[in-house]
This record gives C-alpha cells, sequence and structure tokens, in this order.
C-alpha cells in the first residue's frame, strides 16, 4: 500500500538527496526534489507528495517552520531528519506536527521503517483498526483486552490507556509531553517519572523479558515508540 | 678586621662595577661649585654650554636664573631655552623647572641652575635636586650650579663661620654622586670688589646679613671649604676608579662610625658631624638609639627630637638602629663591639651638674669602658640644653590623670591604717603604708610614684608621728624614722614604676614583633593572589590605624586591587606619588621628600626580582608624622607582602607554565589522535569503495559484502569517533549541561545494550538488575552515552564470545552500574590514568583501535551528574578474582518523586 507513493524530499545537502532518491525509487517511491524550504513547500502544494523528508537544518529557513508552514493546509505525513544531541528540536518538530524522525546518520532501513509507519498510520487511522497484533502481542480496542502469548494480561485503568494511545499510534514516536496529557490530563504534562514508572509496570507485563524490550521503545530524551512488525 | 687585601686580589670589585655600571646609564652631573654668590657659577656654566654645543651636543636651558646681569643674560643667547612651569601659590606666580618639558624634549645636555632650591609646595619633588635625578635616570645630562654653604653637612659649619643659616640645603650624596665637580674660584678681594660694583645679586630680605658674610675672613673659609670638597670628590673618584679598575694601592682603612642619639636639641648637629667624619674616613655608619624604660616619659618635643634624628641620618645613609636596654653606656659599648665601631659621636649630657656629679657623665662612662674607641662629644650652648628646660617639657608632659588617684590610694591607705592603728603591730605600720605606695607606682607609673611617696610619708608624719596632727617631729629618732622611710617609699616606688615601665616597653616590643609575625604567617599562608592582597591591606589598616590600599600595574598603568576600608579612587596627585614609588622603587607621599604634599604616603612593594606595585597608607588629618620605628614597621610590612604577592606570581607563573605545557601536550595528541583516527577509517571507506566501483566484475558474492560490511562498519567508528570529538569539545567548553530528569535506570541499561549492540556483536551480554531500582535524576541522553562508551570499551578489549557482564544494584543513596569484561584487563599502575584524555592500554602488540577520549568522557559526564566512575582490574567476584576490568559507575540516588495512586488497579 506504501510502495508508489510520492515522497517530497526537503534537503539543503546534493549527496543526501541523491543518496535518499536511489534508495527510496529502488523500494518503488516517487521522489520529487528540494534543496530549500521555500521550494519545498511550494513542491508541496504543487505536486500534492504522500509524504515529506525535511532535514531540519535548512539555510533559507527553520525547518520548524516549515512543518508549521505546511500543517496550515495540510495533514501529510512529515519524517524529520536531524542530527543526535538536538532532541529539544526533535521534540519541536514532534510537536510542530511532523509524524516521527531519523537521526543521521541513519541505514536505509531504519529510514524506510519510519516512512512506512508515517504512511501506514494515515491510512490505518482512517481504517479504524479495533485488533493490533505485534510479536506475542495482542490488544483488542474494542474489547478492551489486551493478551500476551494468547493469555489475558491484567492491567491497571492508566496501564492500558497508556497501551492503548501506543496502539492507537503504533510504529510513531510519542513524545513524554504528549502521552502525559492524552493519560493523565495537561496538568501532569511535565511529571516524565509517572511515565517511567508506568513504562515499567507495562514492560513488565507484555514484554518477554522486560531487561530488553521489544515492543515498548524508550525514545532516549524524546519519548516511547511501539514496535510494529 | 678582615681587610680586603688589594694587592693579592687583581680583580675588580664588584661593588665599584656595578656602581660604575649604573652611572653609565644615567646622565651625568656637572656642578659649578662656588664658595659664595657671584663668584661666576652661572656664567661659567654658560660658557661651557656653549663650548659643548659648538662641538655639536644638543644643549637646551631648563632653568637659568640671570638675576638682572647683562653679561649672563647675553651669554643665554644662541641656547634653546624650555619654557618653565608657571606654579600659582599663596597668590603669586612661580616658575619652576617643567621636568616633564626635559623629559618630552630629551636633549642630550639640559642646564638646571641653583641645584639647592626649593620648589614651590604642590610640586613633584620637594626639591630641585630630586627633579635633576628624574632626569638623569633618563639618561640626560645635567649641568647644574651649587654654592658651599648650601651643603648639608657644612651647613652648621657655614653657619659657624657667617652666622647665617641657609635653609635651603642639598644631601651631600647628590655632589658626591656628581660625575664632575668644577670649582668657580674667584680670590675673596675680587668678589668684594663685584659686590661693590652691584655684580652679585642678593635677595632683599638677605641684604642685612649681606655685609657679614662677604667678609673677606669668611669669603676665605668658604672658598677653602669649597675648595676641599671638590679635592675630596677628587680622591673619591679616584679611589673609585682605582678599585674598578683593579689597581693597587694605599687602602683607606675600615672606619666605622657610631652616632649615639639621645634626646636633646643638639640632634641635628651631632648626625650631620657623624656624617662629616663617616665621609671624610669613607667609612659606613650607624645611628644608635638605646631606648630606655625613661623612654615612654620623654616629652613629646624630646621624641620629636629623637624620630628627627634618626629619620635625619636614615636619609644621610646611616644604619638606623634601634635597641633596648637599661644601662645605656653599656649598650653603647656593646653596639658598637659588635659592629666594628671606631669612632663614637655623642652629645654632651642634659643632665643636671648634680645628676652627673653622682652617677658620672655618660662620656666618662664611655671613655671608661670603650677602650681603643675614640669618643666625640658636641656640645652646644647652655640655653639649648638647659636642664630646667628639658624638665619644664617634661613636667608638662605629665599627664595628670594619675596624679590624683595615686595621691587618693596613698592618702586613704594611710588613712585606713590609722583607723586600725589599735590591732596592728607598731612595726608593721610603715610597710603597710608602703604596699598602698606600690600599687599606685605600679598602677600609675612614675610620677605617680615619687607623688604617692610624698603623700604617704606626710600622712605618716600627721598621723603617727609624736606630735600628732602635726607635720612637726619632736625626737631625732622620728626624724630619722621619716627619712628613711621617705627613702625606702622613694626607691621602691620608682623601681615598681620602673619595671611597670619596661613591662610595657616590653608589650610594645612584643605587640610589634607579634604583629609582624601575624602578618608574615598569614601572607604565607594565602596561596591566592587576591588572599594576600586582602590580607596585606586589611593588616596595615588595623596596625597603624590608618586607611590602605595596594595598587598593582594593569595593563601598564597602576590600579587599585585591594583597599581596606574599600576605596576604588584616588587623586592625581596620590595617583603620581603612587607611580613614583612604583617606578622608582622609593617611598613617595606624605612624609617623604617626593610629593609630600599627598595626603598618601605610598611605599614601594618590590623585591630584587621584580616592581610589583605600591602600597599606600593614609593616616588620620590629626596624626603627627611617623617615627621612624613606625615607618619601619611599614617597611618591614611592605617587604614582607612584596615577597608573598612575588611568591604568588610565581606560582602562578608556574602554573600557567604548566598548564600551557599540559594544553601543548593535549594539542599534538588531540592531532595525532584526529589524523589517525579519522584517516583510518577512511581509508578502509575509500578503499573499499573503489574497489566496488572499479573491479566490481572480478568480486563475488562474499567479496563484495565483506567489503560493504567492512564500509558501513568504518563509517559507524568514524560517526562514533566525531561523536566523541564533538563531547569533548562541549565538556571542554564547559558547554555540557546536564538536562536532569526522572531516568528509569532499567530503561537506561536496556536501551543503551541496544543501541551498542552492533558493537558488541558477537559478546553475550548478560543485563542483571536488581529489584525495586529507584528512578534517577539524569540526563538521559548522556548516561546512556557512558553505558555505550563502557560497553564499546568491554568489547574491544575482551575476545569475541567471551561474555559481558550489565549489573545494576542500589543502596538506598546509590545506584552502581558495572559494566565486567573478562578481557586482559589494565595494569594496575593505570588504573586511573585510563580516565586521562588520549590515555590508551598498551596491550602488547595488539593496538586496538580506540581514541583515548570515551573513559575520558564518562568520567566527565559523571562529574556534572555527581556521580564517579572508577575501574577496577583484575575483577572479583566473590571470593574469586579473574582477569578482566570493571568499570563502576556510581550516580546518587535522589528523593523519589510522588507518584499517582490508582484508585482501582485490577483491569482484565
Amino acid at each position: 500500500m506504501a510502495d508508489g507513493a510520492k515522497i517530497l524530499v526537503i534537503d539543503d545537502e546534493p549527496q543526501i538527496r541523491r543518496y535518499l532518491r536511489v534508495s527510496l525509487e529502488a523500494h518503488g517511491f516517487g521522489i520529487v526534489e528540494a534543496a530549500g524550504g521555500q521550494e519545498g513547500l511550494r513542491l508541496a502544494a504543487l505536486e500534492k507528495p504522500d509524504l515529506v523528508v525535511l532535514d531540519l537544518g535548512l539555510p533559507d529557513m527553520d525547518g520548524q517552520s516549515v512543518i508549521a508552514r505546511l500543517r496550515e493546509w495540510s495533514a501529510v505525513p512529515v519524517v524529520v531528519l536531524s542530527v543526535r544531541a538536538d532532541e529539544a528540536d526533535k521534540i519541536a518538530a514532534l510537536d510542530a506536527g511532523a509524524d516521527d524522525y531519523v537521526t543521521k546518520p541513519f541505514g536505509t532501513g531504519e529510514l524506510l521503517a519510519r516512512i512506512r509507519a508515517a504512511l501506514r498510520h494515515t491510512v490505518g487511522a482512517s481504517a479504524g483498526v479495533a485488533v493490533f497484533t505485534t510479536g506475542e502481542l495482542k490488544v483488542d480496542l474494542e474489547k478492551r483486552q489486551v493478551l500476551l502469548k494468547g493469555e489475558p494480561v491484567k492491567l491497571s485503568p492508566k496501564e492500558y490507556e497508556l497501551l492503548k494511545l501506543l496502539v492507537q499510534h503504533a510504529g510513531k514516536v510519542l513524545t513524554h509531553q504528549f502521552i502525559l496529557r492524552q493519560v493523565w490530563g495537561p496538568a501532569h504534562e511535565s511529571d516524565v517519572q509517572y511515565l517511567r514508572v508506568f513504562a515499567r509496570q507495562l514492560r513488565q507485563k507484555i514484554e518477554a523479558d522486560a531487561a530488553r524490550p521489544q515492543l515498548l521503545l524508550t525514545e532516549p530524551g524524546v519519548g516511547y515508540r511501539l514496535m510494529v512488525e | 678586621m678582615p681587610e680586603d687585601r688589594p694587592d693579592q686580589d687583581t680583580r675588580p670589585s664588584p661593588e665599584a662595577l656595578l656602581q660604575t655600571a649604573a652611572q653609565e646609564k644615567r646622565g651625568r652631573l656637572n656642578v659649578f661649585l662656588g664658595a659664595a654668590p657671584g663668584v661666576g657659577k652661572t656664567y661659567a656654566m654658560l660658557e661651557t654650554a656653549h663650548a659643548r654645543q659648538r662641538e655639536g651636543i644638543d644643549v637646551v636651558v631648563g632653568v637659568v636664573e640671570t638675576h638682572g646681569r647683562q653679561e649672563t643674560a647675553d651669554l643665554l643667547r644662541g641656547l634653546e631655552q624650555l619654557p618653565q612651569r608657571r606654579v600659582a601659590y599663596r597668590d603669586r606666580v612661580f616658575s619652576e623647572l617643567d621636568v616633564d618639558e626635559v623629559l618630552k624634549r630629551r636633549p642630550q645636555l639640559v642646564l638646571i641652575d641653583e641645584l639647592a632650591h626649593t620648589n614651590v609646595p604642590g610640586s613633584r619633588h620637594e626639591k630641585r635636586y630630586q627633579d635633576i635625578e628624574e632626569i638623569r635616570a633618563a639618561g640626560i645630562d645635567v649641568y647644574t650650579a651649587l654654592n658651599i654653604q648650601h651643603l648639608e653637612s657644612l651647613n652648621d659649619v657655614v653657619a659657624q663661620i657667617t652666622r647665617v643659616k641657609v635653609r635651603e640645603t642639598v644631601p651631600d650624596s647628590v655632589l658626591a654622586q656628581a660625575d664632575s665637580i668644577e670649582v668657580i674660584d674667584l680670590p675673596p678681594e675680587d668678589l668684594i670688589k663685584r659686590l661693590k660694583e652691584g655684580k652679585v645679586y642678593v635677595p632683599d630680605q638677605a641684604a642685612r646679613a649681606v655685609h657679614h658674610f662677604f667678609a673677606p675672613g669668611n669669603l676665605t673659609a668658604l672658598r677653602e671649604l669649597a675648595l676641599r670638597k671638590a679635592a675630596d670628590q677628587v680622591d673619591g673618584q679616584m679611589l673609585s676608579y682605582m678599585q674598578s679598575h683593579a689597581i693597587a694601592g694605599p687602602w683607606p682603612t675600615r672606619d666605622r662610625i657610631m652616632a649615639c642619639i639621645s634626646p636633646s636639641p643638639l640632634m641635628p648637629r651631632l648626625v650631620r658631624t657623624a656624617r662629616r667624619i663617616a665621609e671624610r674616613r669613607k667609612a659606613p655608619w650607624i645611628a644608635l638609639y638605646i631606648e630606655t624604660p625613661a623612654h615612654d616619659r620623654l616629652s613629646d618635643t624630646e621624641k620629636t627630637q629623637i624620630n628627627r634624628a634618626l629619620t635625619l641620618a636614615e636619609e644621610f645613609g646611616a644604619e638606623v638602629v634601634t635597641v633596648a636596654g637599661s644601662n645605656v653606656p653599656g649598650e653603647i659599648i656593646r653596639q658598637a663591639r659588635q659592629r666594628n665601631v671606631t669612632e663614637i659621636v655623642v652629645a654632651r649630657s642634659h643632665r643636671s651638674r648634680l645628676v652627673n656629679r653622682l652617677r658620672g657623665t655618660l662620656t666618662d662612662r664611655l671613655v671608661e669602658l670603650g677602650d681603643g674607641i675614640n669618643i666625640h662629644v658636641i656640645t652646644g650652648s647652655s640655653e639649648a640644653e638647659s636642664w630646667f628646660g628639658v624638665m619644664r617639657d617634661r613636667l608638662a608632659g605629665i599627664s595628670p590623670a594619675g596624679l590624683i588617684p595615686a595621691a587618693a590610694i596613698a592618702f586613704g591607705v594611710t588613712g585606713l591604717v590609722k583607723l586600725a592603728e589599735a590591732w596592728l603591730p607598731d612595726s608593721s605600720i610603715p610597710l603597710l603604708i608602703l604596699v598602698g605606695v606600690l600599687f599606685s607606682s605600679l598602677r600609675y607609673g612614675h610620677s605617680a610614684a615619687v607623688l604617692s611617696s610624698v603623700v604617704a610619708v606626710l600622712g605618716y608624719n600627721f598621723l603617727f608621728l609624736q606630735p600628732l596632727y602635726t607635720f612637726t617631729i619632736a625626737n631625732a629618732e622620728n626624724i630619722y624614722t621619716f627619712f628613711v622611710f621617705l627613702a625606702v617609699a622613694l626607691i621602691t616606688s620608682t623601681l615598681t614604676a620602673r619595671i611597670r615601665a619596661q613591662a610595657e616597653a616590653a608589650r610594645i616590643r612584643e605587640s610589634r614583633t607579634a604583629s609582624l609575625y601575624d602578618f608574615s604567617r598569614m601572607v604565607t599562608g594565602a596561596a591566592a593572589e587576591d588572599d594576600i592582597l586582602w590580607a596585606v591591606v586589611h593588616h596595615v589598616a588595623a596596625t597603624s590605624k590608618a586607611q590602605s590600599l595596594v595598587l598593582m600595574p594593569d595593563a601598564g598603568s597602576l590600579a587599585i586591587r585591594a583597599a581596606y576600608p574599600p576605596e576604588d579612587q584616588i587623586d592625581d596627585k596620590a595617583k603620581i606619588a603612587a607611580d613614583w614609588a612604583w617606578e622608582k622603587g622609593e617611598p613617595a607621599g606624605r612624609g617623604t621628600g617626593t610629593l609630600p604634599s599627598s595626603d598618601w604616603l605610598f611605599l614601594p612593594l618590590r623585591t630584587a626580582e621584580r616592581k610589583l606595585g605600591a602600597l599606600g597608607i593614609r593616616f588620620p588629618e590629626d596624626r603627627p608624622a611617623l617615627g621612624p620605628d613606625e615607618r619601619r614597621l611599614l617597611d618591614a610590612l611592605a617587604g614582607q607582602a612584596a615577597l608573598a604577592i612575588e611568591r604568588s606570581l610565581l606560582n602562578r607563573d608556574v602554573e600557567e607554565a604548566r598548564v600551557s605545557a599540559e594544553t601543548e601536550k593535549l594539542r599534538s595528541a588531540l592531532l595525532s589522535s584526529i589524523s589517525h583516527d579519522l584517516r583510518t577509517p577512511l581509508a578502509s571507506i575509500i578503499g573499499g569503495v573503489s574497489s566496488l566501483m572499479n573491479f566490481d566484475s572480478r568480486l563475488d558474492d562474499r567479496g563484495r559484502s565483506e567489503l560493504l560490511q567492512t564500509v558501513r562498519d568504518e563509517a559507524e567508528r568514524l560517526n562514533r569517533f566525531v561523536g566523541n570529538l564533538l563531547d569533548m569539545t562541549k565538556i571542554e567548553a564547559g558547554a555540557m549541561q546536564p538536562k536532569l530528569d526522572w531516568v528509569d535506570p532499567e530503561d537506561l541499561v536496556a536501551t543503551a545494550v541496544k543501541r551498542a549492540s552492533p558493537l558488541t556483536q558477537g559478546h553475550d551480554i548478560r543485563i542483571a538488575v536488581a529489584p525495586g531500582m529507584p528512578l534517577l535524576r539524569v540526563d538521559y541522553i548522556l548516561i546512556e552515552q557512558v553505558l555505550i562508551n563502557l560497553l564499546d570499551n568491554a568489547a574491544k578489549y575482551s575476545a569475541k564470545g567471551s561474555a559481558i557482564d550489565v549489573r545494576l544494584r542500589h543502596d538506598g543513596s546509590h545506584v552502581m552500574l558495572t559494566v565486567t569484561d573478562s578481557g586482559s584487563g589494565i595494569p594496575v599502575a593505570e588504573l586511573e590514568q585510563v580516565f586521562d584524555m588520549f590515555y590508551r592500554v598498551k596491550a602488547g602488540d595488539r593496538q586496538v583501535a580506540g581514541t583515548g577520549l570515551g573513559l575520558s568522557i564518562c568520567r566527565s559526564i559523571l562529574k556534572a551528574h555527581g556521580g564517579s566512575i572508577r575501574a577496577e582490574s583484575p575483577v572479583a567476584d566473590g571470593q574469586r578474582t579473574h582477569a578482566g576490568t570493571r568499570m563502576i559507575v556510581t550516580l546518587p540516588v535522589e528523593d523519589q518523586p510522588v507518584l499517582p495512586v490508582e484508585e482501582n488497579p485490577a483491569h482484565g
């Protein structure tokens, strides 16, 4: 379903654009390239891409404002490219409306996984899937039922709410702030310790080995992600 | 006396060479010396100047007084005259030599008339000869003129000859430093003729004295003085020449002169005489003051006389010595013998003839004791040293404060004894009264002792001796008792008072010594420059009861570095005085010869090595000038302070040198690391990729995939290296600010192990987490980086397939995280060094690729978190140890956050 989608790559480095074009075209994506934010916004309107890959460090305009300008009229998924140690930038980009990020340097596999998750999410959300399965875990949102290896798992209400939120955005990174606001309410937006404790409890219930989580992954400094197959 | 043996030692004396060297840089001083005004000094000076100008020398006129003489004014023509400084003082405008103008113009030779001139108050220097010193110090030659009566040491002699006391004097040392002296000689009769012709300038106020001054006898005497002085000078120059050229010759024996300072108006004459003897003999001299217990009883006038004499002696180049003692002649002779003194100069005692007859005069005692030492006695008019006058001064100085209670005590004790008479044995009565007398003499000092003795004895007579209640004494035995009692009371009370005075003097000296000792301990204890400066100003302010500050050069000019009480600016005059003290290394400002009108006294802070700055002291307005004792204490403090400051500066220099050497070492390590660690992976990447591009057809699938694998691994290695470099740069720049947040350590270990998995491939990572781990408040990214670095190292330095243990434990206050490998380990000696930047353990022939940055970064990160990291090798596991390395990270646990409580935990 994702293959054949049109991707707009906004990056000022020709080498990166070339690498992305070759790698993504090899996977059947159509590529449109822009070297700057202005050009990218223009092409986004003109070409109506299915997804935007945006480098945060652009010479002509700030990556955050590109996202903000884009979000004024479009819900197109945006995957951000950023360097490590710029966690604040990543969070800001996600808050501004980006769907996910990849830290440079990255492998093609990682980028493809993010692109696919972002594309699927737009599709999946509209489909309203009620039962989610990843690995040994099965979550039935309709029946509010969680099964691990076919066995029912007992979750507290907050644990379930947390899992439900992650399932609804499976494969996507969710920022601490976003999760806290959704599960505990706006008053607890900065109480990261809640999240740490509940994530640990949840892992002990849904992971095969809590010391090496495979499903509920920590994105250092940013948030959490529920892995999909 | 071990004397120099120049006939055997033909090397030039070092002192002589040094002196010659010092004079070579300075401008030369040429003095035109005359016996009296009007002999034609200025005229001769100008004539010589013209001759020099014709030789091509750059000559300017600084100050020349023509005194309206036409022939002199004519000679001024053709010479460049520098503008003079106009100074307003007391409604009059004076013109003075402009030193700055001379220094700015920088001629080769400058003419400055009237060496003995005193500048208008407010000038930079009090005296013109000081101006000339400064000009010479700048390397400019000076011609000047001087009349012999202005010479300090001859001042008294001239006054005796001519009966005209000259106020403006020049220290002999100024003339002694002259490179050449030209005596302008004119026979007395010619001079008198010139005077009659009106060719001699005479100031109005001196007109009365002129007639006497220019008497032929006077002029002859003055002429002789001038010629003798010049001859002395020639001798001195000859001697200096012979010394510096190692010419053997008849050397004067080393005399040593000692002037004994005592409270007497004769002191200035005594000092000048001693100085004259010392100079004639080319001998060093000493000014000695014996501080007797009686010192405290001296009147202010007497104390001032002593201080002035000591200051004057110091100015004249004497070594000033103050010692405490009660036996004056004995102490003088002891000091004289100790210092090999050959001549002693004393002033005639001003004690009454009666006392002299009883105790013998000081002179008699000195002659008696000082076998082989010549004694010079200075005498003066009887008026000047009248015993009566001295006693009157002393009595005026006695404070009545102690007298009234002393008399009251004597009176009271006598009265009490009378009341208790019935119960007391007769013989004890005088003794009991004596106790009261002793008490008041101990308490109130010498005069009180005498008074209370008299009161007590009179009271005794009145109350106890027959007939009672009269001051008359009936029988002879009682007269005898009365006088014995009086004598006993006087002697014992005076002795008691003296003990008190000595104790007091000892206490003062003790406190001075203690003060100096405290200070030296304080400043040597302080290592930082600022601490030392603060200690200096604080101590000086406290001991001198004055304001104190330290100025040190900052970008070429002096700036206040410390002050107590705090002060951040000083006026311009003080600034100039401070500069003077700093640059010239001489005291300046209040109480000195340079800029005395300033409020501040500045002492140079200098050591043999460098000029460090100036110590400023401002005393309250009403405080009298400093005595030599206080000055010496301050000088000692300044000397101590300078040493302490220099020490701290040296420490700083050493530290800077060390740091710069270390930085240099680090820089070269960094460069070699960058060139090696960047190029090695790049070589593999470029090599691998070019093979793939150019020889793809020759590669089989396995080869191709191996090359690709290499390229990716090496690129990742490069990425890690760059990341480490970036982290290091951030740490070095102080830009690493941990963003603290609540973190689950178990979570942290899990993500780190996962992220490090490409690096630890082939190793078995075993994770063990103790139950109930607390949350940590740390920067997730940074601590994760620590863990990745540790895992990377563990994998690199242990065999493939071996296990790496990651353990998490806690003890309530700390979380301990260990990463243990079973590799070859780290030599014990290097367990600490591995955390140094660019340090790599040399593992035999096997060079493991590493940057030497990882552990250093770990340590910096943990430090920023209040945690620590250490290495253990070999590894202890329970009772057994095995090869390998264990890295132990410790992080503090903070108070755990409040967590939400769920009302309904079960959900299914």
